[in-house]
């Protein structure tokens, strides 16, 4: 909503107050002003000039050559390119030494061999944007009407000199969307009186009753329907001081009928529609809901096919409006037009809205509707407009308004205790303080013991209940005066869920790992949702996405995880280690919110460690990818119950990749990306892992205890074997666990050996055995025993050998 | 013979002084003090002398032992310091060098931000209240005071899945699912961080999905002035303790009344690009709870009150560190996030 300064003092005082100041005022009270704009301060030397002669531009075809009277002793010469200036014109002229907005400054020219004193100027060219200006100047220079004098203040002929304020209005302060709202606010802000205008047209004897019947067949959407008609109008442009308003506050003039109702438009809020009486045919106006399928051309000159649940105004015959939103070209004011029918209605909000938006035609008018009109002012509004119809266009409005229907809601009544009231602010005002601020909001009030009822005024359709009124308070009283305090009572133990302490130690350990943490998008194409997914679905698709690439929720972090990786190395940085956690989300079947768990996953790509001056250097693989997972199972305490499975997934390299399993259950993925989609990734050799953080975190952990320090030493003995080079060893190490018994505390691998040493399909690997007893030193012969058992065992499950 | 150890001994001293190295060393103490050497060849000849005599030599030849051995270890502790000083010399390294680098990451400048927040509020006796990211309308809008075409639903563009299922465009169901649990017993105490999604073009200062934190306290009498004082001490722990706020009258459908929270800018209020000019940065949004959302959340609306309050991780992290395009927390630009591995 843009508020001219200049229109808004005709409603209330504001002398006093600068532009900046009431913006400041009216922002700090509860409407944010977004921005001030002040035309002329960046123009000056603009002044009214009149074309005394026009010739053609002795050397060149499309410029004028003009002698005007810019009010000095001599007239000065202008070359001008518009094709419209003429001799007899009065225009706006920049002379020698203006300036014009973007710091255009105006110097003395030659222009192909003739001199240029100046320049005359369009509406554009000083600061008023073309989809705003007349359209007969659009395209060229402005013409004033003839009472101006050459040599007087252009800007201030054309408003210019007004300051703009644009409101930047939040859904529930409909009742700014006009300059007598605003009048309203800021009357309040500053305690002072609004003057209101008072229409009386003065009427001829010819009844309007006589001229125009209305009926309303949908009284639901359209409870009352006020008419006036004004007959012998002369169309022709508005008055300079309106058509400036206009485009001040937007609003782009067309002709005097279309901009009153456009001006009464913003004075009350109050959207209004002139229809040609004659173009309507047959006297009649009937309002009902469209019927489905039916057609009606728009003053746009759109077709367009209504549907049954969008109102329309018609003739009794066929559609002449689309209620609330566009009139229609069959009866369109137009040049010609001589009666004029002016329509002032209250239009249900949804109604609006739903025709509105199903053919994308959002106006000023339908706007206002949508949110609701004040009915207390339908009538003042159809009023004001057939006076100025009379004022302006030479009209005759006839006697009476026609009416059909009937609105008057009663204004709501809200009560509140003074105790409530401080109580929800923390505050200790009086009840006189009170009653002030509703009387500067021009509620009436009345006061009963410690309670206070206001009676709202329907153009605050938005205070409904007791703490619409502490907001009114609130914010007229000021909330800086509101004091600082904390909640007082029963005072709780803050913190972090099990849960949520444990995702920010994986986060730590992570880092401490040596990943940074990525955060990527949820949303991704129908091919990444899918894909290095633990759990595969029919991914959780948008109904109406933006783009491709964000159209189906994840199943995996992995494919962002993957791009991030990419995008790095596509920037020289080709050490990556990446991780995130966050949700995935799984089908559970239409209008079933999804199931969200939470990994964990990361990336490895390019140098895992690198000390280059002392020659250390080593690659990303699958290995130190491992350590981090066992080294974050250990962290958790989950170390004894993680296991690690050869698993070949899509996606994923089919020799180096392992399923991670939590006490048989599997929770994860760890492998090499496969090197197909490396290379379409532009990557080098990449690790993977994903893990159900939900499950980690969630697993049933055993307390900690303390278990005593061992008193007696223990025993090491290494083993070297001879197996076949597919013997896995875990396989390996669980026989020797299982056969060690409670004896073995420990089973470390230290080698692994293929080669030229050892005979085709057999491997060398060795493990260090830790022997020990808590209870008390033991014996050779002890550990002997037992150790036999473990290369008895080895040999029979999986026949090993110990290595010569 | 007393002259003939006074020889000895100054002999042996001379020796040992100029001993080069440790061997050489040694050898003296076997020729002088060893069981072949002169010192004790002259013990040996003192069963000659006269019983007066033997102990005044015994005495001075303990006097030349002795000082020939101090001599001896005088020059060892001197030789061996050398030694040393020597090895220490060849094993000087270059301090300059690089260190082996330990790999160390870092969380995400959003995270960083979270959890700060969280641990402030944490702090002040809030817990940590989370839920999911793609929602019922039901809790992402009707039960926040925002029915079913609400013109207010327009101020925030939705991603839907079918009618009644949407990707949540606040962290706001969740206060609802948390009072819901309370079933109308107070009080409530709970920040609720998250992932929320809006359909907005991604551009320098939009992102169809970011990060909030919103923040509910429902007790017995809890008043306006108890949130402006809460968010206080918010802005000057998270901002620093010189800083301000303001509030501004503002419109949410789930507060009333609504505010829009400021905070004192960094220039001090003298103006400056980040506040343009103003002195001051829109940071939150917050209000008090509005009795249709307590009611529907099963609170008593006349015996409890409560406030909100919500913020944007982005909108901070980007005001905090001065980043100036919201794209880089989504694009994981190393050399963006490695700038927030570091304690700050
Ligand atoms: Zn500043």
């Amino acid at each position: 909503m843009f508020v001219s300064y200049k229109w808004l003092s005709e409603y209330v005082d504001i002398a006093d107050q600068t532009p900046e100041e009431l913006a400041e005022k009216i922002t700090r009270a509860g409407i944010e002003v977004e921005g001030v704009e002040l035309p002329a301060s960046e123009m000056k030397g603009i002044v009214v000039g009149y074309v005394k002669t026009r010739e053609q531009h002795p050397n060149a075809d499309k410029l004028s050559k003009c002698l005007v009277d810019i009010g000095e002793e001599e007239p000065v010469q202008i070359i001008c390119g518009a094709k419209n200036v003429d001799a007899g014109q009065y225009v706006a002229v920049a002379k020698t030494g203006a300036v014009l907005p973007g710091n255009f400054k105006i110097k003395r020219a030659k222009l192909r061999g003739e001199e240029s004193n100046g320049m005359i100027c369009s509406l554009s060219e000083l600061g008023i944007e073309s989809r705003l200006n007349p359209k007969e100047y659009a395209e060229g220079i402005f013409n004033f009407p003839t009472d101006v004098t050459p040599g007087e203040d252009a800007l201030a002929a054309l408003n210019r000199d007004d300051a703009i304020l644009e409101l930047s209005l939040t859904p529930n302060r409909s009742d700014a969307l006009s300059m007598i709202g605003v009048a309203y606010e800021v009357a309040a802000i500053l305690g002072r009186d609004v003057t209101l205008p008072e229409p009386s047209p003065a009427e001829a004897d010819e009844q309007a009753a006589n001229a125009v019947s209305i009926r309303i067949d949908a009284p639901e959407d359209n409870p009352v329907y006020v008419a006036r008609v004004v007959k012998n109008v002369k169309i022709g442009p508005s008055p300079l001081w309106m058509q400036t308003l206009l485009m001040n506050a937007g609003i782009r003039p067309h002709n005097n009928v279309v901009d009153i109702t456009n001006y009464v438009l913003m004075e009350y809020g109050q959207p209004l529609h002139a229809f040609d009486l004659d173009r309507v045919q047959t006297g009649e106006i009937v309002v009902r809901r469209a019927e489905q399928g039916e057609k009606f051309t728009t003053l746009d000159d759109a077709e367009r096919t209504l549907s049954a649940d969008q109102l329309v105004i018609t003739n009794g015959q066929e559609p002449i409006a689309l209620a609330g939103v566009m009139g229609g070209a069959n009866s369109e004011v137009h040049e010609g037009t001589v009666n004029v029918l002016i329509e002032s209605a209250y239009f249900d909000g949804q109604t609006v809205r739903t025709a509105s938006k199903a053919h994308g035609l959002r106006s000023e008018a339908s706007a206002r509707f949508e949110k609701g009109v004040d009915p207390s002012r339908i009538e003042a509004a159809c009023d004001r407009a057939a006076e100025l119809m009379a004022d302006l266009a030479d009209g005759r409005v006839l006697s009476g308004r026609v009416t059909a229907g009937e609105y008057n809601p009663e204004p709501k009544r809200v009560s509140i205790t003074l105790d409530r009231l401080n109580m929800r602010l923390g505050t200790d005002l009086q009840m006189g303080d009170v009653q002030d601020i509703f009387s500067r909001l021009k509620f009436k009030t009345e006061v009963n013991g410690d309670e206070i009822t206001v009676t709202v005024p329907t153009r605050r359709g938005d205070i409904t209940i007791p703490e619409d009124l502490t907001e009114e308070v609130a914010r007229l009283y000021g909330y800086d005066h509101i004091p600082l305090t904390l909640p007082e009572g029963e005072s709780l133990p803050g913190g972090l869920s099990p849960y949520q302490h444990g995702r920010r130690i994986v986060r730590r350990y992570l880092e401490g790992a040596g990943f940074t943490q990525a955060v990527t998008y949820s949303l991704t194409s129908e091919k990444r949702a899918v894909q290095f997914a633990l759990e595969v679905r029919q991914p959780v698709a948008l109904a109406m996405p933006m783009s491709e690439e964000r159209a189906y929720l994840r199943e995996s972090l992995l494919p962002h995880l993957v791009e991030a990786a990419a995008y790095n190395s596509a920037r020289q940085t080709s050490s990556v280690a990446l991780y995130e956690t966050g949700s995935i989300y799984l089908n559970e079947g239409e209008n079933v919110q999804p199931k969200e768990e939470e990994r964990v996953s990361g990336i490895v790509t390019g140098l895992w460690q690198e000390h280059l001056w002392q020659g250390e250097k080593k690659a990303a693989d699958f290995f130190a990818v491992k350590g981090v997972i066992e080294g974050l199972a250990a962290r958790l305490g989950l170390m004894e119950r993680l296991s690690f499975q050869k698993a070949a997934p899509e996606g994923f390299h089919p020799g180096r990749t392992a399923s991670v399993l939590l006490d048989g259950q599997p929770v994860g993925v760890i492998g090499q990306l496969h090197p197909a989609l490396a290379k379409e990734a532009d990557l080098k050799e990449a690790y993977l892992f994903e893990l159900k953080l939900d499950a980690l975190l969630h697993a049933e952990r055993k307390n900690l205890g303390y278990t005593p320090i061992p008193r007696f030493p223990s025993i090491s003995r290494d083993i070297a074997l001879v197996v076949d080079s597919t013997a896995e060893a875990a396989l390996l190490e669980g026989i020797i666990k299982e056969a060690g018994g409670p004896l073995l505390m420990k089973v470390h691998l230290f080698d692994v050996y293929e080669g030229d040493k050892m005979e085709e399909g057999k491997k060398s690997v060795a493990f260090a055995l830790t022997y020990m007893n808590p209870e008390k030193t033991l014996t050779d012969e002890e550990v002997t025993a037992v150790h036999e058992k473990v290369l008895a065992a080895l040999k029979e499950k999986a026949d090993a050998d110990l290595r010569a | 013979m007393e002259e003939q150890l006074k020889g000895l001994q100054e002999e042996a001293v001379m020796k040992a002084a100029a001993a080069q190295d440790l061997k050489e060393l040694n050898d003296i103490r076997v020729a002088y003090l060893g069981k072949k050497g002169p010192v004790t060849e002259v013990l040996k000849g003192m069963g000659k002398l006269s019983a007066e005599e033997r102990p005044k030599m015994g005495a001075l030849v303990n006097v030349v032992r002795e000082a020939i051995t101090k001599a001896i270890e005088t020059k060892q502790a001197s030789l061996e310091s050398e030694a040393i000083q020597k090895q220490l010399a060849e094993e000087a390294i270059d301090v300059t060098l690089p260190g082996r680098p330990v790999k160390a990451g870092g969380p995400h400048p959003l995270t960083r931000i979270t959890e700060e927040i969280e641990d402030l509020f944490i702090g002040m006796g809030y817990t940590v209240a989370e839920g999911p990211e793609v929602e019922q309308d039901y809790y992402n809008f009707e039960a926040l005071n925002l029915p079913k075409g609400h013109p207010a639903r327009d101020m925030q563009d939705t991603f839907y899945i079918t009618p009644e299922l949407l990707l949540r465009t606040h962290t706001s169901p969740v206060q609802v699912r948390t009072m819901l649990k309370h079933a109308g017993k107070g009080p409530v105490k709970i920040i609720c961080p998250g992932k929320v999604y809006r359909r907005d073009s991604d551009d320098a200062t939009h992102s169809h999905q970011f990060n909030q934190i919103e923040g509910l306290v429902v007790g017995e009498n809890i008043r306006m002035s108890d949130l402006k004082g809460t968010l206080d001490v918010f802005a000057k722990k998270m901002f620093g303790e010189d800083r301000e706020i303001r509030l501004r009258p503002s419109f949410f459908p789930f507060t009333e009344p609504s505010v829009e929270v400021d905070v004192s800018c960094m220039c001090g209020g003298k103006g400056c690009s980040i506040c343009k000019g103003t002195g001051w940065i829109e940071v939150l949004g917050a209000g008090m709870v509005h009795p249709n959302v307590l009611e529907m959340a099963g609170f008593d609306s006349s015996v409890y009150s409560g406030f909100a309050f919500g913020m944007g991780q982005e909108r901070i992290a980007m005001l905090k560190y001065g980043i100036d395009d919201i794209r880089h927390f989504y694009t994981n630009d190393l050399r963006f996030l490695q700038q927030f591995s570091v304690h700050e």
